[in-house]
């Protein structure tokens, strides 16, 4: 820690000085070395370390059938994952045991879900399922729905069954937490389109590369979250438990895993939305499913179709989350009001909600009606028109306007953005990251930058990874500015949020490739169709946190500040958004890290670069080795951003005191 | 709690009530109209890929109907990039892929090295790659067809994206592209700029076509947008035999290429009628236009799509069929 020497007050504005001295004196070694050392490498070009890296999955191919650990290790998995997902699937989605229907039908899934839904959750909670379940079946997408639900239910209960016992893990050991964590970063940003042909030589086409995918996407918050959860014990009640001799097996029993309990509900949310967001990319190596649907649509240009498979994701993404976040409410109320839920109603409510769900599986195992979604009220079709009329709308008359918004932040924002780091020679922006680094969030974060900037130079991107940050940045940029405006209104309004919210969700949760082709036809494939698709992903998560961070600012500060005669702009201004800084800068490395993971989808819209090379490296067998590069260069990116601005929130954020 | 104690099987009752009652006028039940659906034989399973685009999605219906239909076989849709559907030639998860564009370095390592695939000859489908521009483009500028006067009309070309220069538009990464090296070597003032996938290709084009703006791009034929908006092609200097050999060094249109089908080795060793069908089946452009324009714009399913095709077809699905 440098500056730590200098007084606190003089401290401040030398940093701000220098970091504006440092940024002035890139511009002009800019304008000098303009184009100088910049790296760059044509599309079909590949270094030697592309060649190595291709060869690396050649010899695996190669080996596959001979390799004792395939023989012994990865084929028994991958027998096991397929029996898994084929008996949930005959369960509730696919024709089986010789019947020409699954065992459950609708009304008997429907049923159950509800069930769940109300003994677990609540009564409204229980209403929204039933009904989500009978959308299903009314969008004409019921077999498919269960498809992705079966696959999903699947690799949520093996990430959970991984995930859970190494999160305690991580929990209890720090030795291990500092082993895992950036292995689980590296699963979160490396983008799928990377692992997703490799896994299909481990694995083979079919359910278990499917539920592999989606696993290595969902168990980090698993993890994750339960490691959050077991920590935060407070230290006072473990020792309480030391001083009457529990062991340590007692103590994480009977104290720790309680109060852990609403955290790891948390972390069992977040790992469902995280695998049904795998629906569409796993379909891709023939996962069944919505996301099949959505691709196939996608071919045509079929918007319609695209977004009525796309509306039944979200709507299973909004009933799960809700039903789990509800269990995650009572979880909490049962813990604060101690046994009630053994009271005899409540076995009442159980044992005639139990019997309800066993009847209606009995009537759609054994009656057609039951069985299959009666057609008819064929809702989907509306659903279809509607969505194919207003894409054309759009498409037909907005054209002019979004062109020229286009333009105006292309030429103002992107360009100059991205000549200044793709033009510039790689050590002097390797110079300034490091510098700026050093400058805004200490030593650590200094190392951080110096050893990513070399990585990416060694990866052989280096040009392409410039061009994405820039991008990236811009991205960031806009996601912060909806994320401060929105999420402000959010935290201030009740009915704000009412209204906001399921507009968030849906567009957290609707796949990308649904609306690829109406913001294509408004921004043409372009560097900034692709921030516009990255911004759809990850404004909702930024504007959330922001509006979490206004709504936890004290009370007792508003109504001092309302009492001391201050305007609402005031209010605002001076008291709510300083106040939810954590929240605010939490949100913008969120938003960055999920416009990160939109950088592939940008690649297939026009933006080139990274995301350009892990598509053809997906689809071009002599571009394999290259793909995987990008991938890890999107990797060095994503852990290096994160860290140094996190760092930087921690010594902006900290009171100087503490230091 | 007196009450609530009563509930319970009160409850209960009611609920098993309400349970028989609905049994009791239930309605059909599940298998009684099941008839016996399991008489094949013969054939067994096919595994066919199904690559994503809508015109080898054609090939695949047919071939699935008629293998269905005329040979009792089982056929297993896989959707797979052809990347991925070769490798499954090896693990054998794939039986047949029914419309291949080239790919030489996929022949050399499946069917030479690996030795896990065979040809099993041309679709009878002509491909033509190549650069394209809108047929509005080709009615006002008529001599922009020709590539020497391509540079004339680049400023034409220029978008935020092009950096000054006129913009040419490639598409997927899955298609042989030679045209960094063409503008390039034709010493042409444009840059290739990357769509990325064949959505973000088509959308471009209906967009231009629509709004009458100006785009050149890579495009190829036979493919369902064509009967949409028939795209223009504009003339490189003509393909001879070997003036592709240098990557680098390309300055010549692109071949036609003639779409083959490749099978699994195992597929064609086993005798099975369906690789008989695989290996005679050939049909013209029009015939794979008109079965992509079922599925595409008359939002055919495929089956539905491969059942009108092949009834107003019986002729030339006949020679298709294994002789005996």
């Amino acid at each position: 820690m440098v500056a730590l020497s200098a007084p606190v007050t003089r401290r401040f504005p030398s940093r701000t000085y220098v970091t504006g001295a440092v940024v002035v004196a890139w511009i002009a070694l800019w304008v000098v070395l303009n184009g100088r050392d910049t790296l760059p490498l044509g599309g079909a070009q590949l270094t030697p370390l592309h060649n190595r890296l291709g060869e690396a999955a050649d010899a695996i191919d190669a080996n596959r059938d001979s390799n004792p650990l395939f023989l012994y290790f990865v084929n028994y998995i991958r027998l096991f994952l397929d029996a898994a997902v084929t008996f949930v699937q005959a369960l509730i989605s696919q024709p089986s045991f010789g019947r020409p229907v699954p065992l459950v039908g609708w009304l008997g899934v429907t049923g159950v879900a509800t069930a769940i839904a109300h003994l677990y959750g609540n009564r409204k909670v229980a209403v929204l399922t039933a009904a989500g379940f009978a959308s299903f079946g009314l969008l004409g997408l019921w077999e498919e729905s269960m498809d992705t639900l079966a696959l999903t239910l699947t690799a949520v209960a093996l990430s959970l069954a991984a995930g859970i016992p190494l999160g305690i893990w991580a929990g209890l050991s720090d030795r291990f937490n500092r082993i895992v964590t950036p292995v689980l970063d590296f699963m979160q940003t490396m983008p799928t389109f990377v692992y997703l042909a490799p896994l299909t030589l481990f694995f083979l086409i079919g359910p278990a590369s499917a539920t592999v995918a989606t696993m290595i996407y969902a168990v980090p918050p698993a993890i994750r979250l339960t490691a959050h959860g077991i920590r935060q014990t407070p230290p006072a009640t473990l020792e309480a438990a030391d001083s009457l001799g529990a062991t340590g097996g007692q103590s994480l029993r009977k104290v720790r895993l309680p109060l852990a309990k609403r955290t790891i509900v948390v972390g069992i949310n977040q790992t469902i939305m995280a695998a049904l967001s795998m629906a569409t990319i796993a379909a891709l190596i023939d996962a069944p499913g919505l996301g099949k649907t959505v691709l196939k649509a996608l071919q045509t240009l079929d918007v319609g179709t695209a977004f009525n498979a796309g509306l039944a994701i979200v709507i299973m993404a909004i009933v799960l989350d809700r039903v789990t976040s509800a269990a995650g409410r009572r979880v909490e109320t049962v813990h604060r009001a101690g046994r009630s839920d053994r009271s005899r109603l409540r076995r009442v409510e159980t044992a005639v909600t139990a019997a309800v769900a066993v009847m209606l599986v009995y009537l759609s195992y054994t009656y057609v009606w039951a069985a299959e979604f009666p057609g008819g009220a064929d809702l989907g079709s509306y659903v279809r028109r509607g969505a194919d009329a207003a894409s054309t709308w759009a498409q037909d008359t907005l054209v002019t306007y979004t062109n020229g918004l286009k333009n105006v932040v292309t030429y103002a924002l992107l360009n100059p953005f991205e000549a200044l780091l793709g033009r510039s020679p790689w050590w002097l922006v390797a110079v300034v990251a490091v510098a700026l680094a050093l400058l805004l969030a200490g030593v650590r974060a200094a190392i951080t930058a110096a050893v990513g900037c070399a990585l990416l130079v060694a990866l052989g991107l280096w040009h392409d990874s410039m061009v994405t940050l820039a991008t990236t940045l811009v991205a960031t940029l806009l996601v912060m500015v909806l994320g401060v405006i929105l999420g402000v209104w959010m935290g201030r309004s009740e009915r704000a949020d009412r209204v906001l919210r399921p507009v968030l969700d849906a567009g957290q949760t609707m796949p990308a490739f649904v609306y690829l082709v109406p913001i294509l036809g408004l921004f043409g494939a372009t560097r900034f169709t692709a921030i516009i698709a990255a911004v759809v992903f990850a404004a909702p998560v930024s504007v959330k946190l922001v509006a979490e961070g206004i709504r936890g600012v004290p009370h007792t500060a508003v109504e001092a500040a309302t009492a001391g005669g201050a305007s609402t702009w005031q209010l605002m201004s001076k008291v709510q958004l300083p106040m939810a800084r954590a929240g605010i800068t939490l949100a913008a490395s969120q938003g960055l890290i999920y416009v990160l993971s939109m950088v592939v989808v940008g690649g297939l819209v026009g933006a080139g670069a990274l995301g350009y090379d892990v598509v053809a490296g997906f689809s071009q067998h002599q571009l394999r080795g290259k793909g995987l590069a990008a991938g890890l260069a999107i990797v060095v990116l994503g852990i290096m951003l994160d860290r140094i601005m996190r760092a930087a929130a921690a010594r902006a954020g900290s009171p100087p005191a503490s230091r | 709690m007196a009450v609530t104690r009563n509930y319970g099987p009160r409850a209960l009752a009611l609920v098993a009530g309400a349970g028989l009652l609905l049994s009791g006028c239930g309605g059909a039940k599940v298998g009684e109209t099941q008839a016996a659906s399991d008489g094949k034989g013969g054939c067994g399973t096919v595994n066919l890929a199904i690559n994503p685009w809508v015109g080898y999605e054609a090939n695949a219906a047919v071939i699935a109907y008629v293998a269905d239909k005329e040979l009792g076989c089982t056929v297993v849709k896989k959707d797979l990039k052809e990347e991925v559907a070769w490798q499954g030639f090896g693990t054998g998860e794939v039986d047949a892929v029914v419309e291949n564009w080239g790919h030489d370095d996929l022949k050399k390592k499946y069917i030479d090295e690996q030795k896990t695939a065979v040809s099993a000859g041309v679709t009878g489908n002509k491909g033509v790659i190549g650069w394209f521009v809108p047929p509005w483009m080709a009615e006002k500028y008529p001599d922009i067809t020709d590539w020497k006067n391509l540079n004339k009309y680049a400023d034409l070309f220029k978008t935020s994206e092009s950096g000054g220069k006129g913009q040419m538009l490639d598409g997927d990464p899955s298609f042989v592209t030679n045209d960094e090296a063409l503008v390039k070597n034709l010493d042409l003032n444009y840059k290739v700029v990357y769509a990325g996938s064949e959505a973000a290709l088509i959308t471009a084009f209906r967009q231009a076509e629509k709004q009458k703006t100006p785009l050149l791009g890579y495009f190829y034929d036979p493919q369902w947008f064509m009967s949409e908006v028939k795209l223009v092609k504009v003339d490189l200097p003509e393909y001879t035999e070997g003036c592709d050999a240098d990557a680098e060094k390309v300055a010549c249109d692109y071949p036609v290429y003639d779409l083959d089908k490749i099978v699994s080795k195992r597929f064609a060793d086993s005798g099975s009628p369906a690789y008989q069908l695989v290996k005679n089946f050939t049909w013209t452009n029009d015939d794979q236009n008109l079965v992509a324009k079922y599925i595409s714009e008359d939002k055919m399913s495929a089956e539905d799509a491969a059942a009108k095709w092949v009834k107003d077809n019986p002729d030339k699905v006949k020679a298709w069929l294994p002789q005996g």
